[in-house]
């Protein structure tokens, strides 16, 4: 960055060199780091042009994989929500024992890697997997459903919510909670009122950064999917799936549905950021 | 009496925060909690309102008891020491907020709701900010919008957490005369918390002077002014020089001390300890005294000086400057007493002042 303010003239004289040394550093890695691949995939999308990639995109099991996707995404979020919030609500407002080790707990499916989460809930819900004879004697499937993947979609984006929210609301306190209550208001016209209102920008934020990831997630899905075309394949997995039948362009176009899904959350997390802070 | 406090008491972990609380508190009164910080006075004053609750004792108002019912059902005006204003609403609904909470029956029309805000905008002389939101005003008005959010829903108290004490000195002077004229055509029973006794003492009809969870004192500002009760509010007070006396037939002696002014006190014989105002000692040449100026320092208006005896007694005293003459450095003087406070018992060393009331004691010179 160059200062706002130029030195003054009798100010003792730079060497520009190692300045413009970084700068061209620092572009030519964002350029083939992130640019380049960005461009590369809807160039790719649209080399065989646009009526081919239309085409791929309407494709029935690509156009299933992106239903799916969105039914995902649109049932995790409201449940997403109320976790963040009762989670950060619950610790933020409360010392009780225990409250150290839920943070913890909140944030533990950030340190694991999403594999990790898939195999679990295999292992668990599996045919041969601990709950594997009382599900199937009650005829509830949930691994290569999509109760399975709606579950690791939510074991993987839990924390965001409450990550955003939380020192939000650490940070502002509850004295204007104590002051609604003094003023003769129940606990849900406080939340509705007073709460929800302060916490509104950080909760759009989290919920902006867990859908993205619902939408985005490849490996814990992978594992309890199945991966069956049309049926519970997610659109990351049908990008696999396309990629590895060499169907280049078709894996390209569902990839750019994908990555415009990502830049609208991306620009919708730009805005959201000036608000919060 | 409305508010009947008896035997409070409550802990926070291994703390005793009060210990044994004895207080009442008439309709329409407005009474100060002064202390310094620790004393218990927030903890009393949120367990008033019903944000805390006690371990033991008792509250009731007007013969109700209190500990049963929520902050809600008792009806209290709270006004916290950072106003606690929701940030996202303007004025005027803030200051509805109270009334648009009540349940559908009780609750106010729009345009009742409105008239009510109007005419608490015009009575706290804040009527052209209501469109405002909380961060577009200045702390004295967010004082006042917080006053009027409280006293919208008509509380049966009135309940501030030091009210001034996040505000700059000359606000502060005005919104204290403004707060007592409020207090005085609104009339509601007012209990405010503060650490600075001129303006418990400006403000209050009784004042409570707490100290490590009880009850030191309670009067009127000029009976506990001229009266401390015991060592802690006569210094908390600004009685901050101590010195060691000797009681013989109610009257005070001690040596190069002219103590004739105080009057006669129902304390037997033996050692006692005199606490002094600076401001109330008046150093007198004389040749023949026990006493020698050792320091002097100046704020302009006042001369400060500390005379010291042979037998190391120490005093700090305060005269007006321009009456000081002939107080130099290593004149001996003898020191008339004009007014100060007997307790009985010695070793004042051991009872130097608090670091609590410290910053005070030059409040009300």
């Amino acid at each position: 960055m160059t200062p706002a303010i130029a030195p003054a003239a009798l100010a003792p004289r730079q060497d520009r060199r190692a300045q413009w040394l970084l700068i061209g550093l620092a572009v030519a890695l964002t350029l083939f780091i992130v640019v380049v691949p960005l461009v590369y995939i809807f160039w790719r999308a649209l080399s065989e042009g646009f009526a081919v990639f239309a085409q791929n995109i309407m494709a029935p099991d690509t156009l299933h994989a992106i239903w799916l996707t969105s039914v995902v995404a649109v049932i995790t979020l409201p449940v997403n929500l109320a976790i963040g919030i009762a989670a950060a609500w619950l610790i933020a407002r409360f010392t009780f024992p225990g409250r150290k080790a839920l943070l913890t707990l909140i944030e533990l499916p950030f340190s694991i890697s999403p594999i990790i989460a898939g195999v679990c809930y295999l292992l668990l819900y599996g045919r041969q997997g601990l709950l594997g004879p009382v599900l199937a004697a009650g005829d509830v499937k949930i691994l290569f459903a999509l109760p399975g993947i709606i579950l690791v979609t939510l074991f993987v984006t839990s924390p965001f919510v409450a990550r955003e929210v939380l020192p939000l609301m650490q940070a502002q306190g509850s004295e204007q909670e104590q002051a609604a209550l003094t003023l003769g208001a129940s606990g849900w016209q406080i939340f509705r009122r007073v709460t929800l209102p302060n916490i509104r920008w950080a909760l759009l934020y989290g919920a902006v950064l867990a859908t993205a990831r619902a939408v985005g997630e490849f490996g814990a899905v992978s594992v309890v999917s199945g991966a069956i075309r049309g049926q519970t394949n997610t659109l990351p997995l049908q990008i696999e799936l396309l990629f590895n039948d060499l169907n280049i362009v078709g894996a390209f176009a569902a990839a750019s549905t994908l990555t415009l899904i990502a830049l609208v959350v991306l620009v919708l997390k730009t805005v959201l950021e000036g608000r919060t802070r | 009496m409305s508010l009947v406090i008896s035997h409070l008491a409550r802990r926070f972990g291994a703390t005793a925060v009060l210990r044994g609380i004895q207080l009442e508190v008439g309709k329409g009164e407005l009474v100060a909690l002064l202390g310094p910080s620790g004393s218990g006075k927030t903890t009393l004053l949120r367990i008033i309102a019903g944000l805390d609750w006690p371990d033991a004792g008792g509250l009731s108002f007007d013969g109700t008891d209190w500990l049963g019912k929520s902050a809600a059902e008792r009806r209290i005006g709270f006004v916290f020491q950072h106003y606690a204003l929701f940030p996202h609403m303007t004025v005027r609904d803030n200051i509805a907020f109270g009334l648009t909470v009540l349940p559908r029956a009780q609750r106010p029309g729009k345009a009742q709701i409105a008239a009510t805000v109007d005419g608490l905008l015009r009575f706290l002389q804040i009527d052209g900010l209501s469109d405002r939101y909380p961060a577009e005003l200045s702390g004295g008005q967010r004082q006042r919008v917080a006053l009027g959010r409280a006293m919208a829903i008509e509380p049966r108290v009135l309940l501030l957490d030091e009210p001034f004490g996040a505000l700059d000195a000359q606000v502060r002077r005005d919104l204290r005369r403004w707060l007592r004229g409020v207090h005085d055509s609104a009339g509601t029973t007012t209990i405010f918390v503060t650490h600075d006794q001129e303006e418990a003492f400006e403000l209050a009809d009784r004042v409570v002077v707490m100290n490590g969870g009880v009850v030191e004192q309670i009067g009127h500002p000029d009976e506990i002014y001229d009266h401390p009760a015991t060592p802690f509010v006569a210094r908390f007070l600004g009685l901050t020089v101590e010195v060691p006396v000797a009681m013989r037939a109610g009257r005070a002696q001690a040596a190069g001390l002219d103590l004739a002014a105080l009057p006669r006190r129902a304390l037997p014989d033996g050692p006692a300890t005199l606490f002094l105002r600076p401001a109330d000692i008046q150093p007198v040449p004389d040749p023949a005294a026990p006493f020698r100026v050792t320091e002097t320092a100046t704020t302009g208006a006042l001369l400060r000086l500390v005379a010291e005896s042979e037998a190391g007694c120490r005093i700090e005293a305060e005269v007006p400057r321009r009456e000081a003459r002939g107080l130099s450095v290593g004149q001996p003087v003898g020191l008339r007493i004009v007014a100060g406070q007997i307790f009985p018992g010695g070793a004042p060393s051991a009872a130097a002042p608090t670091d609590a009331s410290r910053p005070l004691k030059e409040a009300r010179p």
